[in-house]
This record gives C-alpha cells, sequence and structure tokens, in this order.
C-alpha cells in the first residue's frame, strides 16, 4: 500500500516513558492527584506508590516486563491496515493510521512477541490503548489468531494483555468478525489443552471482552480496570440512572466470578510463574 | 425510530388499490390491476435504489418478517425449549428443535416481537447472557443428538444493562463464539433483520452465512457510530454508509456467503416468498454439509472465519 510505505519508519518505543504520562522528572498521579517522583512511579513499573493507581502503559513495556530479559522476540510486526472500507468521519481512517503509527511507532495496536517466562516458552501479546484507543481490527484479530496458531504448534503457553476500546469501527464488520476468529482459535487451544492467560488492564470493553480477553483459562485483571461489555456511557444512556459504585471496575468483576484474580502490576510475572508451573509444566513432562 | 419516507408513495397506493378493490364494482377491475401493475413497478423502482440508510430502515421494519415467522412457515412440529439452566429464560432468543423439509433439526433466533407488549417482553430483541446461554445449551443439544443448527439473527445488540453486565454479558458472548466454532454438526446463520455487533455474532459462527437482500449487519449501529465519532446522531446517515453493512458490500467484504433476494418490495412486502427463499437456500446448504464428517465440519467452519479480514504485510 502506497500511504503506507510513506509513512515515517517507526520509531524505537521509549521504555521509559508511560503512554498517558507527560514527560519530566515528576508526575501527577490520575488516581491520587499527589505529584510523584517520576523514578518512584518507573520503579513500580507504573503504579502510583500512594494509592496504587495503574497508569497506561505501552504494549511494549507491558512485554518487557512481563518476559525474561533477552528473550522478547517481537513477529509479525509487518502486518498493517489497508484501509477496507475507505473509511472516512472527520477525518479519513488513512490519516488516522498514519498519525497513530507516528505516535507511537507501531503498525497498529498490538505486539506479538515470543519469549521466555522463568525459562519456560511463551508467546505473549500485548495491545497498545495509543493506538486508536487500542481498538481491534483485521490487524489485531489476524495477529493474535496466528499466535494461537504458533502456540498450537509449538505446544506453547499463550498470554494476551487486553487493554482496548473494543471492536474498530472503521473497519466495520471485519473487525466484528475478529472476534469469531480469534475465539476459533482459542477453541483449538482449548482442545490441545494449551494454556491461555487473558490478563486484562484498564481499560478493556467491547468485542475484545466478549471475545478473547474473557476466553482464559485463567482471567487476571489489574486492579481497578474497567472491564465491561457495554461502556458506562452507553448503560447510562439506556437505563437513564446512574450506575452504581465500583460498576464494571476488577473488583466488581471478581465479586461476581467473571475473573479469577486481581493481581498488581509487578506481581502479574510471578502469578503467571507460578500458574505456569501448576498447569502446564507437569503436563510437558508426562 | 425514522420513518421509511420512502414507502409513503407506495403505501398511498397500496391504500388506492385497497379501497377500489373494497367496492367490489366489476367495472374497476380494470383499472385495479393497471394500479397493480404500477405498484409492482413502483416498489421495485424505490427499492432498487435504496441507500444504505433507508436500507437500516428497512432492516428495521416494523412488519418484517422475525424468526417467529421463519419458524411457523419452514417448521414443523416446532418445540421451544427454555431457560439457561443458570438463572432465566430469555424471551429474547428464541431457541428449540423442529423438523425443517422433514428433516429435525435445531434453531435458534432472535426474537424482536412485533406487538408493544411482546417487544417489550422479548427486550426489542436485544438478550440478557441467559439468552446467549440458552442459545448454547441448546446448539450444544444439537451436537450431542446430531442435528444441524440453523441461526436466524435479529438484533439491535445484546442488551446494555447492569444486570447484564453483572451476570457477564461479554463471557457469555465469548464462550459461544469459542463454542460454535467447536459444534462437529452443521451450523448455518441467516442474518433476517438487524446484525447488532457482538450481539448478533453470538449466535453467528457458522459454516454458512447467507444475508437477506435488505438486511444489515454492523459493527456498531450507525447512530452508535455517529454519536461516538461525530457526537452528532444526525451524522447516522452517514455513517450507515460508511460502514460498509449492506448486503451486497458484506458479500464483497467476504463476510457473507449468499445473498437472498426479496421480493420487490421487500421482506414485509411479502413475507412468504421471501421465507419461502430462505427454506430454499437452506434446504440445500443442509444437504450439503451433512455429508461432510464432524471433523471436516469443524475445520470448515475455521477455514470460513481464519479468512475474515483484510491486511497487508510489509516485508
Ligand atoms: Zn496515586
Amino acid at each position: 500500500m502506497a500511504w503506507f510505505r510513506k509513512a515515517k519508519k517507526p520509531k524505537t518505543a521509549n521504555l521509559s516513558r508511560a503512554s498517558n504520562v507527560p514527560a519530566g522528572l515528576w508526575v501527577k498521579c490520575v488516581g491520587c492527584g499527589e505529584i510523584i517522583y517520576r523514578q518512584e512511579v518507573v520503579r513500580r513499573e507504573w503504579v502510583c506508590p500512594k494509592c496504587g493507581y495503574h497508569f497506561s502503559i505501552s504494549a511494549r513495556q507491558r512485554l518487557e516486563a512481563l518476559l525474561d530479559p533477552g528473550s522478547f522476540e517481537e513477529f509479525d510486526a509487518a502486518l498493517a491496515s489497508v484501509d477496507p472500507l475507505h473509511f472516512r468521519d472527520k477525518k479519513t481512517y488513512r490519516d488516522r493510521l498514519v498519525q497513530y503509527q507516528e505516535k507511537t511507532g507501531m503498525g497498529d495496536a498490538l505486539v506479538s512477541a515470543a519469549g521466555t517466562l522463568e525459562g519456560e516458552a511463551l508467546i505473549a501479546c500485548a495491545m497498545e490503548y495509543g493506538f486508536m484507543g487500542g481498538s481491534m481490527g483485521s490487524v489485531v484479530g489476524e495477529k493474535i489468531t496466528r499466535a494461537t496458531e504458533r502456540c498450537l504448534k509449538e505446544r506453547t503457553p499463550l498470554v494476551v494483555i487486553s487493554t482496548s476500546g473494543g471492536a474498530r469501527m472503521q473497519e466495520g464488520a471485519l473487525s466484528l468478525m475478529q472476534m469469531a476468529k480469534i475465539s476459533a482459535g482459542l477453541a483449538r487451544l482449548h482442545e490441545a489443552a494449551i494454556p491461555f492467560f487473558s490478563i486484562l488492564a484498564d481499560p478493556t470493553t467491547g468485542g475484545v471482552t466478549a471475545s478473547y480477553a474473557m476466553l482464559g483459562d485463567v482471567n487476571i485483571a489489574e486492579p481497578q480496570a474497567l472491564i465491561g461489555f457495554a461502556g458506562p456511557r452507553v448503560i447510562e444512556q439506556t437505563i437513564r440512572q446512574t450506575l452504581p459504585e465500583g460498576f464494571q471496575r476488577s473488583e466488581y468483576l471478581l465479586e461476581h466470578g467473571m475473573i479469577d484474580l486481581i493481581v498488581e502490576r509487578r506481581d502479574i510475572r510471578d502469578v503467571l510463574a507460578r500458574l505456569l508451573r501448576l498447569l502446564w509444566r507437569s503436563q510437558r513432562a508426562c | 425510530m425514522a420513518e421509511c419516507d420512502f414507502e409513503k408513495p407506495i403505501l398511498e397506493l397500496e391504500q388506492k388499490i385497497e379501497e377500489l378493490a373494497g367496492l367490489a364494482n366489476p367495472s374497476l377491475r380494470d383499472e385495479i390491476s393497471a394500479m397493480r401493475a404500477q405498484l409492482l413497478s413502483l416498489r421495485k423502482k424505490v427499492y432498487s435504489k435504496l441507500d444504505p440508510w433507508q436500507k437500516t430502515l428497512v432492516a428495521r421494519h416494523g412488519r418484517r418478517p422475525h424468526t417467529m415467522d421463519f419458524v411457523r412457515q419452514l417448521m414443523v412440529d416446532f418445540t421451544e425449549l427454555h431457560g439457561d439452566r443458570r438463572f432465566a429464560d430469555d424471551p429474547a432468543i428464541l431457541a428449540g428443535f423442529a423438523h425443517f423439509r422433514s428433516r429435525p433439526v435445531a434453531l435458534v433466533g432472535h426474537q424482536k416481537g412485533r406487538q408493544t407488549k411482546e417487544k417489550i417482553r422479548c427486550n426489542f430483541g436485544m438478550p440478557r447472557p441467559e439468552g446467549y446461554r440458552k442459545a448454547l445449551r441448546i446448539m450444544q443439544m444439537a451436537e450431542k443428538f446430531g442435528r444441524p443448527v440453523l441461526c436466524f439473527i435479529d438484533t439491535p445488540g445484546a442488551y446494555p444493562g447492569i444486570d447484564a453486565e453483572e451476570r457477564g454479558q461479554a463471557e457469555a458472548i465469548a464462550t459461544n463464539l469459542r463454542e460454535m466454532a467447536r459444534l462437529r454438526v452443521p451450523v448455518i446463520v441467516t442474518v433476517i433483520g438487524e446484525g447488532g455487533s457482538g450481539g448478533a455474532l453470538a449466535i453467528g459462527v457458522g459454516n454458512r452465512i447467507n444475508i437477506l437482500e435488505f438486511a444489515i449487519y454492523s459493527v456498531i449501529s450507525p447512530e452508535g457510530c455517529a454519536s461516538i465519532l461525530w457526537r452528532d446522531a444526525a451524522k447516522a446517515p452517514e455513517m450507515a454508509r460508511a460502514l460498509r453493512l449492506t448486503a451486497p458490500e458484506l458479500k464483497e467484504l467476504d463476510v457473507v456467503d449468499e445473498i437472498v433476494a426479496e421480493p420487490p418490495g421487500a421482506a414485509h412486502s411479502d413475507p412468504a416468498a421471501t421465507i419461502s427463499a430462505v427454506g430454499d437456500l437452506l434446504e440445500t446448504q443442509v444437504e450439503s454439509l451433512m455429508a461432510l464428517d464432524a471433523s471436516a465440519l469443524v475445520e470448515d467452519r475455521y477455514q470460513r472465519f481464519r479468512r475474515m479480514g483484510r491486511f497487508t504485510e510489509v516485508i
């Protein structure tokens, strides 16, 4: 696609920087409003030391934090959207894509990587909220489906870290169909008894929640994450009443039986490693 | 809901014909048949050039045949089965078993309801999690007893309510997507009216996906899209065009396999003809899919969805 080739070469993501945080020595916490020393927040993987607020971080940061140092090996990085509908609203979808590609240095809203976790081979995908709200179109759908196929072929567990507003409107029904495509890939992993761990970060809504994000053998949410099918605004408009306190937050979902665990960001790696030992390692030894 | 303004001249002519016919005057016979011919050509003319927004309105038309109409006309011995065995029975999903052209089948479909009271009971065709869980229960029963599954899609979407979220609307839809992919019997999906997003897809993972000529299938309603991208519901007609939600466009995108042509004035002008055309197609499809064994059916469905999507790979 000519328009894509014209796009600037992806910049290397700056790993020290969360996607919703301005640069500087100090940062203001979105959760409690406190001004905190930047290094302190970075050290805690972008979690506020005062209130535990989890800043939004980039897909690459999430994967670097999850996988063993040096084991991160990205694949399927060259996939890009072709604007199949020639969609335009205030801007053309093509312009938006280029704009987000330049902003994030990514081709689309998901990074796939092979790597290890405490030495155990793993395929991990992470969504990038900074790329069109982490929306899922053909590229995200294809990349996760390919990840499931690679897991099946190599008999490797899959981890997907979601943060997304849902299916990408600009690719219409094709985006919707990615929900079924990915879920069909997960059905194959399910039948092959290969574990799939879904990690849900703030926010995870719409077609992403209503497909792979809810299909983990184990669903793990970061604290306080907004997780739901319909967005709170849509629900409020439909039922014309105020939503209860804490509605659609991780803690609410845990209480209602929809997720297995709420785990702080810096503990996710340990919890996954433990789950791999409990669910996977002995099985493979047989 | 907006009126189908483009239908006005048709309705007026229909009314005139009815009035004249009501006079039972033999001398008017020629005039009436001329008007009937005029009505047919008017219908053809109007419905041959509807824009995507007008098609959206037709897809939601109050007199459009619903799942229950397909069941009444195509099925014998329909036995509705209720409940998800977890929480409740959801009338927004109709499910059960029947004989379809002398073959036992399972059927699952959205049910919008016709009269006000019925519409409210069916929640305007917007299922809650228990509806999707009932649908899956029936589909898995069909698998157990080797019956093909016929799905009829007609919903504005899954219900966005506190109770639906609380009971796992997302989980219910997601589970259906995964489990439908695994069904070891034929699954044939027909979009008969509104294919509203995840709430439609949750009973939409089939070996074949059919759509009626004036039905729509979309990731979001044109109104929802307009309010998000423009913060202005008046942009809905423009977004209906942008979303490529009409049958021919979906076929072009390889989202659907077959388009079932509707009569000149659309399905609601002649429901019987529409339903019977769908029946003929379903019969052929059931026939050919029943020839495949279970693993071939699962593989066929996987490949049907595997090719969904358009992207490029820049090396
Ligand atoms: Zn804080």
